[in-house]
Order: C-alpha cells, then structure tokens, then sequence
C-alpha cells in the first residue's frame, strides 16, 4: 500500500512538471512533437530510476560532505550510457534531441529525487519513487509535445488529423513552448480548484 | 566581423533563454524583482565565462589528445561544480563587496544547465579560444537581457487582476512566450 503511494504520488499530486515545475529546460526544449517528449522522458526515467537505485544503495558509505559531487558522478555517469546507446540504437531521436541528452544530468528533478527521496530511503521504494517520477515526468512531456504537435501541425505522433496548412506553426516554434505550457498549466489549476 | 556576427547572434538571435530553452530554471525563479535579476546575471556571466575557458582547455588538452571524449558530460559537471566553490572561496576572500551582491546565487549556479550548455555547445561549434570567450560572454550577456526585462514586466504583474488559475506561474510563461514571440522579431538580423 505504501510502495503503491511512492509510485503514484510522481504521476499526479506531485507531477514533476504540471506542480512541481522541475525540469523546466528539457520540457520546454524538447516538445516540438509527441515523439521527441517521449523519447526524452524515457532517458530521464531511466536516469531517475537507476540513479535513485544506486544512489539508495550507497548512501552509507559516502560522507555527507560529498554527497552531492558523489550524487552528480552517480547521475552523470547513468547519462552517458543513455547518450551512447541512444547514439547507437536511435540515431535520428539522438539527433533531435541533441544538446538535451547531456543536460539530463543537470535537470533539477533527477538531483532533486536523489536528495530528497533516495538518500533517506531503503532501495526498493527509491525505485518506485524514481519510476513514479519518471512516468510522471514522460506524461507531462507526451502531453505537451503532442498538445503543440496538433496546434502547430496538425499532427499528433506524425499521425495527420487535420491538414498541415491550418497549423499555426508558432506552437511548434520557441514561443508557443511557453504558452502552450502556460495554459495547459492554468487549466490543471482550475481542475485543481473544481475538484 | 566574425566576432560581431558572434555576439549578435548570441545576445539578441539566438538568445539562450528564449530561443535555446537553457537556463529556465533561474529565469523563473529569480526574476522577480530586477534587482535580484542584476544579482544573478552578475554571477553567471562570471562563472560562465571562467567555466567556458576551462571546460576547452580540458576537452583540447585531455579529453581529446587521449581520446577520452565520451567522459566529457562526467568532467565538464564536475569541474563546474568545482569551479563554482571555487570562485566563491576566492571572493570571499578577495572580494567581500562582491561576494555580497553574487553569494546566495552561486551555489545555484552548479544546476543552471546554460553553463554546461554553454560549455558543450562551444565544442560543438569548434571555436577557438578567443572566439568561445566573446560567445560565453555574451550569451551571458543574452541572458541577462532576457531575465531583466522578464523581471521588469513580472513586477507589474503582481499588480494585475487575473483569473484565480492563472496567477502565479502560467501567466508568467505566456508573458516569456510573448517576449520569445518579439525576440523572434530579430531572427532576420544573422
């Protein structure tokens, strides 16, 4: 019962993006499509739930002066074997993500949760906790990425609903990233609010 | 010439807050009054461009020559985290003025992702010394750009009458999408 509160509280009450607002670079950058949110929350869940896992296993031994420089080596390290075998195995994904891939190491949720949830925790829940998060983390990019995807090409995952001519392509562009996020903000907050 | 083009194209074309989508995080966070703004773009400028330059010294002199690139994300986080207790140690001591106004921003600096953004998109882009210096220095300079103005309209936020569900963070990120949709307007200027 508990362990099904961990995994849950990241995919809503705690949405990494929707409530929390971490991650903010990666969310913004990378949803220009559905695709491309995907693919990005499922590296950052992957992060999130091996270095939650190692990061809970090893907590005993590091001193807590270094805790954090030990945290980001553990992190960082998880990164590159994402970087490598997305660069291998998707190509075409590792090219549109380019610059983000790197970042994922300097996104404030994947530290966030080793702090806060993983060095307290025993190793089962961390990864729950880190699979919660990363879950949560991929719905709000899916959501986001397929709600600029429609406005903008009138696509959603390269599906066609509408032709691409009536898109207004400024939701695929840098601003509709901030208003799209915007709204879809206010209306979770409204739901919030009725509810 | 082609230092101009650089520094165009980083402050205003390619801005990294509006355009590159790096460094969110403090241009939400602390930009809600001009002041601090000032404060935190003091602290990245300088951190940034010292990160910049020793970032490309290791890549070029280390990673490189020993084929080891595939450690550059490892390095390049830990040396900024270094660097960045580094430079508040040497202010505290050299300069207690300045340590003053850039303090409390430093340690948030280890996680702004425009500094190994920064430092990556350099390598990417084969610059040379020089030129990776007047491009870290003034993407820092875009930066500090966007975040001031952000900070000037979000002070007269506060004094708006607005729907219950939009106050607070959505109505700031459709004014930063306003301010991208003008920043736009420069994309003819490169």
């Amino acid at each position: 019962m508990n362990n099904l509160k961990t995994f849950t509280n990241g995919l809503i009450k705690e949405n990494p993006i929707f409530t929390l607002l971490l991650g903010m670079c990666p969310t913004l950058g990378v949803t220009s499509s559905a695709t491309n949110g995907l693919g990005m929350g499922l590296a950052t869940a992957f992060v999130l739930i091996m270095s939650n896992l190692v990061v809970a296993l090893i907590k005993n031994l590091i001193p807590d002066k270094v805790r954090i420089p030990s945290f980001i080596v553990v992190i960082a390290t998880f990164v590159t074997i994402v970087e490598m075998t997305m660069q291998a195995y998707v190509p075409s994904l590792f090219e549109s993500l380019g610059l983000f891939i790197p970042l994922i190491v300097v996104n404030c949720i994947v530290l966030g949760r080793a702090e806060a949830f993983a060095s307290k925790n025993n190793p089962i829940s961390s990864i729950l906790d880190g699979a919660g998060m990363g879950i949560g983390f991929t719905l709000g990019l899916v959501i986001l990425g397929a709600t600029r995807e429609f406005l903008g090409s009138g696509k959603i995952f390269n599906a066609n609903i509408y032709p691409e001519d009536f898109g207004m392509l400024v939701f695929v562009l840098a601003p509709g990233a901030f208003i799209a996020l915007g709204f879809l903000i206010a209306i979770i907050n409204k739901m919030k609010q009725t509810a | 010439m082609t230092y101009v083009l650089i520094i165009i194209s980083a402050i205003f074309v390619n801005n990294i807050v509006l355009s590159q989508f790096l460094g969110i995080c403090p241009f939400l966070g602390v930009s809600k009054r001009i002041s601090t703004a000032i404060g935190m773009t003091g602290a990245v400028t300088f951190v940034m461009v010292i990160a910049t330059i020793v970032t490309y010294l290791v890549q070029k002199l280390i990673l490189d020559p020993y084929s080891i690139g595939y450690l550059q994300t490892i390095s390049f986080i830990l040396i900024i985290a270094a660097l960045v207790q580094l430079v508040e140690i040497i202010l505290k001591k050299v300069s207690p003025p300045l340590y003053q106004a850039l303090g409390v921003f430093l340690p948030l600096i280890t996680t702004n992702c425009a500094i190994l953004g920064v430092a990556i998109m350099t390598i990417l882009k084969d610059y040379n010394l020089i030129k990776a210096v007047v491009f870290s220095a003034s993407t820092a300079v875009g930066f500090g750009l966007a975040l001031v103005l952000f900070a000037g309209i979000r002070e007269q936020l506060d004094l708006v009458d607005l729907p219950k569900g939009m106050k607070g963070t959505p109505i700031a990120l459709i004014v930063a999408g306003l301010l991208a949709l003008a920043f736009m307007g420069f994309a003819g200027l490169a």
